[in-house]
């Protein structure tokens, strides 16, 4: 126990220069921390029973070597990954203004409701009898997501959004073939997502660019005269990546099926309409809904995600297996695709079980505490709050599509910068040492050096004013050439920048032991 | 709205200083008649936490949770303890609320927890490389096999019977685009010649092991006759926790292995989200699909983490990308991290000796009763029984019973006659002696 029995409160002492090194490597609560591996020393975080068994059932295929994984206690594992979450920015510790990704709060009742022994526990082939309650809150997610789109189907099981994007155009190539038709080649717009064309190559597609106009549009002629029997689908994000609504849409969408393809719709930016534009009325026929942007489940890191897909008419009945049916007894999961209800040709599995069911109550938890009106609240706070980020800043940065309006992210691009010897990333740098997380930079790449801000609505006018603050200073400065911040920035973070040339040059992907290390090289 | 800061004020404030009259100002680049009335959302209206905790929970209640029963359901998804400390951690808002780790001065926790996790799992599988998770084993399994397809530039998959069906229909709807996909015909409990359709257009063999009836399989000869026609073997594993008893893929001349990792670290939820494990030999590298986390160092030399070999993926390469892969399934990835960091060698290869133990001891108790033959010589913590009679009524006459005895192999082979009458049973550490005696019995009274 440490204790000040002087009963003397102490001072501020002297400035402690930050180019002296301390002893233990670590400076106050920045704590270096070594890999688990380098930690291990033959204990162990948990108490099972020394089980002997025999080879009789092993088939002879037992285990020859060790796995060679370390030893630690528990309070040892906690300190390791408690140390490591302390190097990482959060939501729940600042403003995450990442355009195109919807960092909006995760309410801690989702993860409480996830966690409820009849879903988290539940076993997704326990007979059907005893899981009623999860299919009836797929039944009401799907409803809802439905319901708030505007469209008849909705296919639950993608993992994530690109995982979307494929059993979207997995649907239409069905829908196609059906059709005893071969279209091959997908319109995507210069600025979309890189999944888009991704998903379309996934699913043996080929690719054609569509340019966007001079204000941050698609070009919806070039589009248009792009059209042709060969052409499957486009895939267009609406709102655009530039933070644009693609005020064209229902006339693009006619065009599309009159020209026989379907429109595919990237759903990212859903965070910006929903509640008040409905996809349905657009004429959109496939649109994948990220439920860890719109509605809430947390990124973690990276993931997991779901991605479930809408689907319209014309697509309904394409819709992968598991599909979900009331009959006289409940509800029930159809898992074969020759099980499948007349009238419906599932185009296969996207995976296996049903799909992100721990989302699925993160999802719902979020849809029932804010309801309709949450909804839209969440969606017009969102627009109003990027807009107020682009009317506080387009005075200083560069908006190049004019004044705005604009949707649910404010996009910038670096001309504000030219002739300053600072680039698009020395400013997110330098944002990082201001304690912000970067917003999304050089995407789309559309726009020269851009810089996509999204706050989402989860930001106080308070929190605006003083990321606004910052941002205004950072560009005055960068502008009247007092570029000492910007150089090598951050140099407050866990880390300077990072060499990522030399990692791709070559790779370490894995520690290996001293021995081994010494021996490969 | 307890989630929406801004006031009436506020939002009054903000819209002076855009100069927009309404927010509905701000909506006027979509067209009038898309734009939707309240009224149009038949929709209920915002609750609070308590009202809506009560809804969750009212659903909750009408499942049968794994834990409130005698439980042997396995078929790619297993009940293991999870350690207290592992979802304490991984709720830390630092991990939960944070994003894929784009600029890693200030992800520098993410990226190291991936660094382990790829490590993990090459030592795991006996594979030189990991990367840093995909969705979960299916989506592996088919990534794994449009893989094989790049690399040898052929089209053709064999798909061994005892790969779990849903592993098998996710692959033949996405690689199946790309070459046919052949299935080995199944008999559960024995070997099977997936030697003999190993021909010179053959891409890769895909065989699980553990099998889906729980059947442990000799990769060798598998690996071998492949290698011989220049085609790759790709091993598959639904229980990662046999890897802490038996032989790893790796060691077995396996090319690529796909694994689900839902049973270190993370729950049953119903199917997902799990973790897609994926490994594989360094000169496949650069055919690899997914995120990848590499050492480096920084500016003043200090060592750290950064994404690396980004230019395989769709941010960069866009149509040309090695997959359309964005999410890796990253909280899931880190309880699959810690708790293997806290059973570490000792924890895990006794973990696996109990799960042995406990389904060898499930499986002389079912032999003993008349009528029921074990037909797996050779297993881990799953085994499949003969029934005198179709198993899929028994397993709902058992649920009525309130014991859950496992998954009936016509659930994911409607089809196949022959396997009407099996059952997959599967045993974990979590399983009790009255747990064995509760199904016996209930089993002996509807036999």
């Amino acid at each position: 126990m440490s204790m000040n029995n002087q009963g003397r409160p102490s001072g501020a002492g002297e400035a402690f220069p930050a180019s002296i090194a301390t002893i233990s490597g670590d400076r106050g609560l920045d704590h270096e921390e070594q890999l688990i591996f380098e930690l291990g020393h033959g204990a162990t975080g948990v108490d099972l029973a020394d089980v002997k068994v025999s080879d009789a059932r092993l088939g002879g295929m037992r285990r020859k070597g060790e796995v060679g994984l370390p030893g630690l206690s528990e309070p040892e594992v906690v300190r390791h990954y408690v140390r490591l979450s302390r190097m990482n920015y959060a939501i729940d510790s600042g403003l995450y203004p990442l355009g195109s990704c919807t960092m909006k709060h995760n309410p801690r009742l989702n993860e409480k409701m996830a966690r409820l022994p009849g879903f988290g526990d539940l076993h997704p082939l326990a007979p059907q009898s005893t899981t009623q309650g999860a299919l009836e809150l797929i039944s009401q997610l799907m409803n809802w997501l439905t319901t708030l789109t505007g469209m008849p189907a909705v296919a639950m099981s993608p993992k994530a959004g690109a995982h979307g994007e494929l059993c979207g155009l997995l649907a239409i190539r069905a829908a196609i073939a059906a059709r005893g038709e071969n279209r091959k080649r997908i319109l995507v717009p210069e600025s979309a997502h890189g999944t888009n064309p991704a998903t379309a190559a996934f699913a043996g597609f080929t690719v054609d660019e569509v340019p966007a106009k001079p204000n941050g549009h698609v070009d919806a002629e070039a589009l248009k005269a792009k059209l042709g029997p060969d052409v499957a689908a486009i895939m267009l994000t609406n709102p655009n990546t530039c933070g644009l609504f693609e005020g064209e849409i229902i006339d693009i969408a006619k065009a599309v099926h009159d020209a026989g393809a379907y429109f595919y719709c990237d759903g990212a930016n859903f965070n910006a309409i929903a509640g008040k534009v409905r996809p349905g009325d657009l004429g959109i026929d496939a649109m994948h809904i990220n439920l860890h942007k719109t509605f809430s489940t947390p990124h973690g890191g990276g993931g997991p995600g779901a991605g479930p897909v809408v689907l319209s008419e014309r697509l309904a009945a394409y819709a992968p297996i598991p599909l979900l049916v009331a009959d006289g007894k409940g509800l029930r999961l159809i898992e074969d695709m020759s099980a499948a209800p007349d009238g419906t040709k599932p185009f296969g599995r996207m995976c296996a079980f049903h799909g992100q069911m721990g989302m699925f109550v993160r999802a719902l938890t979020y849809m029932l505490s804010h309801g309709r009106d949450g909804v839209r609240q969440a969606s017009e706070d969102a627009v109003l709050s990027a807009n107020y980020i682009l009317a506080s800043l387009k005075d200083v940065m560069s908006a190049p599509f004019g004044d705005g309006p604009c949707m649910h992210e404010a996009l910038f691009d670096d001309s504000f910068l030219e002739g300053t010897g600072v680039t698009t990333l020395d400013f997110a740098k330098a944002m990082i040492d201001e304690g912000y997380h970067p917003m999304t930079m050089y995407f789309p790449l559309v726009v020269h050096g851009a810089m996509l801000i999204e706050p989402t609505e989860s930001e106080s006018k308070a929190s605006l004013d003083r990321f606004i603050h910052v941002l205004h200073t950072l560009a005055t400065e960068a502008r009247a050439k007092q570029t000492e911040r910007f150089a090598g920035a951050p140099h407050l973070a866990p880390r300077r920048r990072l060499d990522e040339t030399a990692a791709a040059r070559k790779p370490v992907l894995r520690w290996k032991p001293e021995a081994l290390k010494a021996a490969a090289e | 709205m307890r989630y929406l800061p801004l006031t009436p004020d506020d939002r009054r404030a903000m819209l002076a200083k855009i100069g927009a009259s309404d927010v509905d100002a701000l909506f006027r680049d979509v067209p009038k008649p898309a734009l939707a009335p309240l009224s149009v959302f038949n929709l209920p209206d915002t609750q609070g936490e308590m009202e809506v905790e009560r809804a969750l929970s009212k659903l909750a209640a009408k499942n049968v949770a794994a834990g409130a029963a005698p439980f042997f359901c396995g078929a790619g998804a297993y009940k293991h303890h999870v350690p207290s400390s592992v979802d304490h951690l991984i709720q830390r808002s630092e991990f939960l609320t944070s994003y894929t780790p784009y600029q890693p001065e200030i992800a520098q926790g993410t990226l190291q927890y991936l660094f382990e996790f790829q490590t993990q799992v090459a030592l795991l599988t006996g594979m030189e490389v990991a990367n840093a998770s995909l969705y979960d084993g299916s989506t592996a399994t088919a990534e794994a096999v449009l893989m094989a397809q790049r690399i040898t530039k052929r089209g053709k998959a064999i798909l061994s019977g005892g790969l779990h069906p849903h592993y098998a229909e996710t692959v033949e709807t996405v690689a199946g685009l790309f070459g046919p996909m052949t299935r080995s015909p199944v008999t559960p409990g024995s070997a099977e010649d997936i030697i003999a359709l190993i021909d010179d257009e053959t891409a890769c063999v895909v065989v699980q092991s553990p099998d889906v009836f729980g059947l442990i399989r000799n990769l060798k000869p598998i690996a071998d006759a492949a290698h011989a026609k220049g085609a790759l073997l790709i091993a598959v594993v639904t229980e990662v926790v046999s890897l802490g008893l038996l032989e790893p893929p790796g060691a077995q001349g396996a090319d690529i292995v796909a694994a689900e990792g839902q049973s270190i670290g993370n729950g049953l939820n119903f199917g997902g989200p799990y973790v897609g494990l994926f490994a594989t030999r360094e000169k496949f590298l650069r055919q690899m699909p997914g995120r990848l986390c590499g050492e480096t160092v920084d500016a003043e030399g200090r060592r750290g983490y950064v994404l690396t070999l980004s230019t395989r993926e769709q941010h960069i390469r866009r149509e040309k990308a090695t997959s359309n892969i964005c999410t890796n399934s990253g909280l899931c990835t880190l309880a699959f991290t810690i708790h293997l960091s806290l059973l570490g060698e000792e924890g895990l290869t006794r973990l696996a000796r109990i799960n042995h133990a406990k389904a060898s001891a499930l499986a002389d108790k079912l032999a003993a009763l008349r009528g029921v033959d074990v037909v797996t010589p050779a297993f881990f913590n799953e085994f499949t029984v003969k029934l005198p009679k179709p198993a899929a009524p028994v397993v709902e006459a058992l649920a009525a019973k309130g014991v859950i005895a496992g998954v009936p192999a016509s659930r994911l082979l409607p089809h196949d006659k022959g396997v009407a009458n099996l059952l997959i049973l599967a045993a974990t550490e979590t399983n009790t002696d009255d747990d064995f005696a509760a199904l016996t019995k209930a089993l002996q009274e509807i036999l």
